[in-house]
């Protein structure tokens, strides 16, 4: 059974919406009313022509009959059944994932929202590992406790195993175990402060590019109150946002604003939903049409509210010369690590070796559902004016699309980061992954 | 039994006191360093027959001078045990690929530690006069 064959159950939602009788939908599209009760039970199809009769007559678009709004619920439950292990495996019907939702919507969307719920789990434990491996004061910390009980360890069997020690070898050894039994526990009550200091969200976002980003992402990536003629000052525009919880959070907040207070003036707000709707987000054809740089269109595009017509959720990911990502929007099923560096075959890398060459590469992202994007890469260069002998100032972008035409071009097989990556056999892998099992 | 030379290379002070205190009773003629940037050159200067190298230390990285002894003639195959306080899978892996000879992860046993270096470099006797 195809998506397009719900189109039936949302006809009959609609109608039911708006309290039309089925006789009264049938006549108004031409039809009996028992052709009408066996579409709005999938068991006939409904053509092209005929759909946007039924669309006319519940005033609504014909997409929204054709293609509804399951995109979510489905997407879960193909997760849930590609997560599906051991005997349970090989009893999910994959293919009848349709049938189901149509036959069992209320099911269907609890175990979507249950499979949905526990991917949001696997991605906070993924990011509190993650972080528990990279924070430099928990790694500082612990290298203490293991030198003091390495320490220890030795100093006491030297006590016990060795014969004959004489008195003054002894006595220092007994005030080595003084000592690291000082440092134990001293270590030991930092480590524990700084868990005890930081718990649920403040655990969560604690470097200010993290928060610089909460803050964007809580607004939708989208500030409309820069969109104006005469917007108000960064500071005050950033004055209430709680999420920018140190001063260097802010600063970034501050730098942001004034780079989109440029690329507005450059692309303002009418200009380019007019173009998005026209051209789709083709940031190539955006930035011809207006002149203007391509990294002024990514981040055009990439600060869009959702609901632009002809914009897909897209995400945008930018890195400085050494590779460290400085500003991450996320597109859904394109993850983007906390920390450290993202997959060394990302295009955004490749931009970097290829400074100022446009790339367009389709990828798929690894992961239990793959899911391929169109990507669209650029490195420029961030210094002003002409200086000659100046360090090179470079940073590379990466838009990131949903691909328009997913099976048709051949496409690079990407990851996360090495650390969380399944693919196997992988050439670029830079270090061991915990998903997969070593040989 | 022949002397056996040594260089240890940690810079915590308690660890490499008891470190040298139970290899020097084992016959071992034990220096040490503290300062990864100045490691190099006491290999160079001592060649000894073992090294004791911490993978963290100041000045530079344990697998930093692994790599920079193995890429020296006199050095290619000079027995060096890594020591390290993050005894994991990567890092023993990481030491590997650098060229380690063994790898004793923080906390250790002392008996594993003698154990370890007299595989590396077997105790021999002196000839006996003529």
């Amino acid at each position: 059974m195809a998506r397009a064959s719900l189109t039936g159950t949302r006809i009959r939602e609609r109608r039911l919406a708006i309290g039309m009788k089925q006789t009264d939908l049938a006549r108004a599209a031409g039809i009996s009313a028992a052709y009408v009760n066996l579409i709005e039970h999938n068991r006939r199809r409904v053509s092209e022509n005929r759909l946007g009769v039924i669309a006319q007559a519940l005033q609504v678009e014909a997409e929204a009959l054709s293609e509804g709004a399951e995109g979510a619920l489905f997407d879960g439950l193909r997760e849930a059944a590609a997560q599906a292990t051991g005997a349970v495996a090989g009893l999910v019907e994959g293919e009848r994932i349709e049938e189901f939702v149509g036959r069992f919507p209320g099911w269907a969307r609890l175990l979507s929202e249950r499979q949905i719920h526990i991917t949001v789990l696997e991605r906070r434990l993924e990011s509190l590992a993650e972080r528990l491996s990279e924070d430099p004061f928990i790694l500082d910390n612990l290298h203490e406790v293991l030198s003091a009980v390495t320490s220890l360890r030795s100093t006491a069997a030297i006590l016990v195993d060795e014969p004959q020690i004489d008195d003054a070898w002894r006595d220092r050894f007994l005030n080595t175990i003084a000592q690291e039994t000082v440092r134990l526990s001293t270590t030991a009550e930092a480590l524990v402060g700084y868990l005890d200091t930081q718990n649920g969200e403040e655990l969560a976002l604690s470097s200010p590019q993290e928060q610089f980003e909460a803050w964007l992402a809580v607004r939708g990536w989208h500030l409309p109150e820069m969109e104006v003629d005469d917007p108000a000052p960064p500071d005050a525009l950033i004055a209430d946002a709680a999420e920018l919880a140190s001063g260097a959070a802010r600063d970034l907040a501050r730098e942001y604003l004034r780079q989109r207070r440029l690329d507005i003036d450059a692309l303002p707000y009418a200009d380019i939903c007019a173009a998005v709707a026209e051209l789709g987000a083709d940031p190539g054809a955006i930035a011809a049409r207006f002149g203007i740089d391509l990294p002024a269109v990514f981040r055009r595009l990439a600060g869009l509210p959702s609901g632009v017509e002809g914009l897909p959720p897209l995400g945008l990911v930018v890195c400085d010369a050494a590779g460290a990502m400085i500003f991450r929007k996320p597109a859904p099923g394109f993850g983007l690590p906390r920390f450290g560096a993202g997959c060394p075959l990302w295009p955004l890398y490749e931009a970097l070796s290829r400074p100022m060459q446009p790339l367009r590469r389709v990828v798929d992202m690894a992961g239990r559902v793959p899911q391929r994007f169109d990507t669209y890469a650029i490195c420029n260069s961030k210094s002003s004016g002409m200086c000659f002998d100046a360090p090179a100032h470079i940073e590379a972008m990466m838009l990131i699309l949903p691909a328009r035409n997913s099976a048709s071009s051949p496409a690079r097989a990407v990851g996360e980061t090495c650390r969380i990556c399944p693919r196997a056999n992988c050439a670029a892998r830079r270090e061991t992954s915990l998903l997969v099992t070593p040989d | 039994m022949l002397q056996r030379n040594v260089l240890l290379i940690e810079d915590e002070p308690n660890i490499a006191e008891a470190i040298r205190f139970i290899l020097q009773r084992r016959g071992w003629n034990v220096t040490t360093e503290t300062d990864g940037a100045r490691a190099v050159a006491q290999v160079d200067g001592l060649s000894p027959d073992a090294v004791i190298l911490d993978m963290m230390l100041p000045g530079r990285s344990g697998l930093e001078i692994l790599a920079e002894l193995r890429a020296r003639d006199a050095h290619v195959s000079r027995p060096v045990l890594m020591l390290t306080a993050r005894g994991q899978e990567r890092d023993r892996q990481a030491a590997h690929a650098a060229g380690a000879t063994g790898f004793l992860a923080k906390p250790f046993a002392n008996a594993d530690l003698i154990c370890v270096l007299d595989r590396m470099v077997p105790p021999v006797s002196a000839p006996s006069p003529e």
